[in-house]
């Protein structure tokens, strides 16, 4: 027992060591995440504001005039005159000059002296429908505003009052920055143990190690921990970042969220000794840690797109990726100060997958060295 | 261990599959003796290297390495084996120094004996004032000098050397020789694999193995006068024509 923590030991000073020879790629472990979370911060921005807006007013008049007033008043849209046929609206959008059209009838003002319907056409440019969505939403919003200041006194049923949790001010960082934290630990803490023991088989270094007393549990153990450690160290740099950088707000608990967080690395790493057990190199275990992690992390986990507007196949697929549990506790605990009651699923389910793949990995790491 | 013999193997066999990579391959090695194993590529000399070291189980067959049964003790015989690969398998972004600490330590070697092998090695070899250099900075014959220090370190009864000279130029491979005769003369038994016919002389015994089988063994001197020839080069030479087995 204590020969065997005296020889793991042995592997984890020597890993911190490969870790203080090499400053580049330790440099690089830590500037990566942080160029990605400001250039996702920033960058990534689902908001959109100052729409470009074309408006074919046929009407010119004082009334019309005030009615794209209401349009040119939100931070949404930006309105400009088009003095063509309405038939150039095609290029406008080919063009982008604009991702939106008004048409305004001749006769505005008139009817809406007469309070009768008023046929008032949007054009819209759905190529990003996406983003139409959100456009058509804002036009209905001011709309609706329009008329409700225009005397039309509409016996409403009920009223619609919202009132936003946790984002009131619908700021993307929020969304992001959780996100982020995900999808960084996942992807380095797989890289790195998947390269590192990648490494080790390509040089001679690893067989050597196996005609010693060494045994394969504190081969692995030696190389995950430090690996542990710098993943975790990532964990709270794209943290402090998001937090003071991006000010995203943290309202829960932070030993909780570090706990569920060493449990996803240590998840990562394991997936990383997998890749490593089946990689014949350094370079094929890197390309296999990427494409295992970075693609299905953001565009399946619910990272960016939500899970729920998936097809339903897709949706049994993001079952098996630990982002997609991890990030309902990442999110949960910094935006929404979930408590462990709350996270009692994901985290059983975070904690299942560990085992799994760890015992997987162990075992395949076993008789692969047999071989 | 106070059976005189370090190495005994009989009838080892190993299958690959259907492919018979050693074929009933039984031999001694006497303690203190350097044992070279020849054989051209893919004779099967590095399975059996890698049978004695634990790194492979056999398919059947006896092998004692150090009294041990290869089956059953193999935790035992890594802790009385050293062993270094044709890849040195060092550490190039590690220093000297910390190549021979780390396999010092993972044998379980504390800080003061460490510290004295430490200062021996490097008097012996005459690389003291390379201790704090990188390993990526040695030339070959420094990295093989070293690997043999760091398969030392624990100071081990029996050494295993997997063609430890290749790609080393010939000056080198020679001081490397002398290191050998000096660490079997401290009582170490050396086994060695090797294709280069002229090493097969500075050995004490010699065996040939060929399709996996070991076709001839006997000390260099014994074998030469046996086929009358002046070298071993052309023993091997005469016995890879007749294609025969020959005991």
């Amino acid at each position: 027992m204590k020969a065997s923590l005296f020889r793991t030991l042995a592997i984890v000073r020597k890993e911190f060591l490969h870790i203080v020879h090499d400053p580049r790629s330790l440099f690089l472990v830590f500037l990566m995440p942080i160029v990605q979370l400001i250039m996702f911060g920033y960058a990534l921005n689902l908001e959109i504001q100052r729409v470009d807006m074309a408006v074919f007013d046929f009407a010119r008049s004082v009334q019309s005039r005030e009615f794209v007033q209401a349009f040119s008043g939100s931070r949404f849209f930006h309105p400009f005159y088009v003095n063509q046929p309405v038939g150039t609206v095609e290029n406008l959008f080919k063009e982008r000059k604009a991702r939106v059209a008004v048409v305004i009838p001749a006769d505005f003002d008139r009817q809406l002296r007469r309070k009768t319907r008023i046929p008032v056409q949007f054009l819209m440019d759905a190529s990003d429908a996406n983003a139409a969505t959100l456009i058509r939403n804002y036009c209905q919003q001011i709309i609706l505003n329009y008329n409700l200041s225009h005397g039309v006194k509409i016996p409403l049923p009920f009223e619609f009052r919202r009132t936003v949790f946790f984002n009131p001010n619908f700021r993307s960082s929020y969304f992001f920055v959780p996100g982020l934290i995900a999808m960084i630990l996942i992807m380095i803490s797989t890289l790195l143990t998947s390269v590192a023991i990648a490494r080790e088989k390509e040089t001679g270094t690893l067989e050597q190690m196996l005609v010693s007393p060494v045994r394969a549990g504190e081969i692995i153990l030696g190389k995950v921990f430090p690996y542990l450690f710098l993943a975790f160290l990532d964990a709270v740099a794209v943290l402090a970042v998001g937090l003071f950088l991006f000010r995203v707000p943290f309202v829960g608990s932070l030993f909780l969220l570090t706990l569920l967080s060493v449990l996803y690395i240590v998840l990562a790493l394991s997936l990383g000794l997998l890749i490593s057990t089946v990689a014949s190199s350094q370079q094929v275990a890197m390309m296999i840690a990427q494409v295992a992690t970075v693609l299905p992390t953001i565009m399946m986990a619910g990272m960016i797109f939500p899970i729920a507007s998936m097809p339903q196949w897709l949706q049994v697929i993001t079952y098996a990726l630990p982002a997609r549990f991890y990030l309902l506790i990442v999110r949960g605990i910094i935006l929404k100060g979930s408590t462990f009651a709350d996270l009692v699923v994901p985290s059983a389910v975070l904690l299942g997958m560990t085992i799994f793949l760890l015992l997987v990995s162990i075992r395949k790491f076993q008789t692969n060295l047999e071989a | 261990m106070n059976d005189e013999f370090s190495i005994k193997t009989s009838q080892l066999t190993k299958h690959f599959g259907k492919f018979t990579a050693v074929d009933s391959v039984s031999f001694r090695v006497h303690r203190g003796e350097i044992f070279g194993f020849l054989g051209a590529n893919g004779a099967g000399k590095t399975t059996v290297i890698r049978m004695l070291c634990g790194l492979l189980k056999p398919t059947s067959g006896e092998a004692l390495v150090a009294g041990f049964d290869v089956y059953r003790e193999s935790e035992r015989i890594k802790k009385n084996i050293g062993y270094m690969s044709q890849r040195f398998s060092l550490y190039l972004d590690l220093t000297a120094e910390e190549n021979l600490e780390f396999y010092g330590r993972i044998y379980g070697l504390r800080r003061e004996v460490l510290e004295e092998r430490k200062q021996v090695f490097f008097q012996k070899v005459g690389l003291a004032s390379y201790a704090k250099t990188l390993t990526s900075q040695f030339p070959l014959g420094f990295k093989q000098r070293l690997a043999l220090g760091c398969a030392l370190i624990h100071d081990p009864p029996i050494l295993f050397l997997d063609e430890p000279t290749s790609g080393v130029d010939p000056a080198a491979r020679r001081e490397f020789w002398n290191l050998l005769y000096e660490t079997a003369e401290s009582g170490k038994t050396v086994f060695v694999t090797t294709h280069f016919m002229d090493e097969a002389e500075y050995c004490h015994r010699i065996a040939f193995m060929r399709a996996g089988k070991l076709i001839l063994q006997g000390p260099p001197s014994e074998l030469k006068k046996r086929f009358r020839k002046s070298s071993i080069q052309e023993v091997f030479l005469e016995l890879s024509a007749s294609g025969e087995g020959v005991r």
